[in-house]
């Protein structure tokens, strides 16, 4: 319990920063959206994606809170990552042990 | 800097993509040579806590604002290889469900904010913290390793974008290493706090080669 503890405290901060923290996020433009904008080639970012992605903008779809949109899109992604990211290096350990 | 598609041309992105995909191949390959028990875990919280420290966009300008990108933490904690695939599939997640970064302009992305910060970060920490030893060398070291990272993958993408005919260099090259110079202080406030939070706390979790640097670690580190 004691050695895999940490595993739960880090995951539970992370998700407490993808769900709660990420809703005082500052709305305005990050540093490329800025230079984009002064510079006047925002307007070449592609309004249609060539794909369309399920959370655009970090909003879960079908809620009209926005602040509780962005919580559960948060929340949503952080666990996704945790998953993604133990699964690869789950998948790499099993390979070596094949391998050795 | 999540570059949208429409910014970069075809031969850019293509060029980029070729680049980011062999260097995520010869990631895993490494890493499949050596992944400890541990990080399997600490692969998942590292990625699971730097999407989520992403999305906190902190205001630095009239107007503008900067969020981690985290490249040079996940190096510091995973090493080179294990980081570069982790800010991979950050990359990857956020373009593909969140519609962050563009599809075509992956590549670039991932050379950016994973394959430079990763690979670069950690060579470039290594050295810094060698020149300035022990615990508050090795928090310096990281403070300006993830400054200069930031500055770099703005850099980088600056070339791409004037590669792609978008804006001519010497417009957009200072634009974007100017505002990131800027973002890049609050990467390394972060980084750096990371870093000293385990150090004190969990010294483990640091990447063996990134802890700081004292004789007895460097005989360590050759044996």
């Amino acid at each position: 319990m004691k050695k895999t503890r940490w595993i739960w405290i880090g995951l539970a901060a992370a998700l407490a920063v993808g769900a709660f923290l990420s809703l005082a996020a500052s709305p305005n433009p990050d540093g490329l959206e800025r230079v984009a904008e002064d510079k006047g080639f925002l307007g070449k970012a592609v309004s249609t994606p060539l794909l369309r992605s399920p959370l655009p903008d970090y909003l879960f779809p079908g809620i009209a809170d926005e602040r509780l949109a962005t919580g559960l899109a948060g929340f949503l992604g952080t666990l996704v990552l945790f998953a993604l990211g133990s699964g690869v290096g789950w998948a790499l350990r099993l390979g070596r042990r094949r391998g050795a | 800097m999540h570059i949208p598609d429409g910014f970069l041309s075809t031969p850019v992105w293509v060029a980029a993509g070729a680049v980011s995909a062999a260097a995520v191949a010869v990631s895993t390959v490494r890493l499949g040579k050596n992944t400890e028990e541990k990080q399997v875990p600490l692969m998942g919280v590292v990625g699971a806590f730097i999407f989520a420290a992403q999305m906190v966009n902190f205001p630095i300008a009239s107007g503008t604002s900067g969020h981690l990108g985290g490249g040079v933490l996940a190096a510091l904690l995973l090493g080179p290889w294990a980081g570069t695939l982790i800010m991979t599939a950050i990359l990857i997640v956020q373009a593909l469900l969140f519609q962050d970064g563009g599809i075509t302009a992956l590549g670039a992305n991932v050379l950016n904010m994973g394959v430079l910060t990763c690979l670069l970060g950690f060579v470039v920490f290594r050295l810094l913290r060698r020149l300035l030893a022990g615990t508050r060398g090795a928090l310096i070291s990281a403070f300006i390793t993830a400054w200069l990272m930031v500055v770099l993958s703005a850099s980088l993408a600056a070339v791409q974008i004037a590669l792609s005919g978008t804006l001519p260099l010497p417009l957009v090259l200072p634009a974007m290493a100017g505002v990131h110079a800027l973002i890049g202080i609050v990467e390394g406030l972060i980084t750096t706090a990371a870093l000293a939070f385990l150090l004190r706390v969990r010294k483990d979790l640091v990447h063996p080669l990134c802890l700081p640097y004292t004789r007895q670690a460097a005989a360590g580190e050759a044996a």
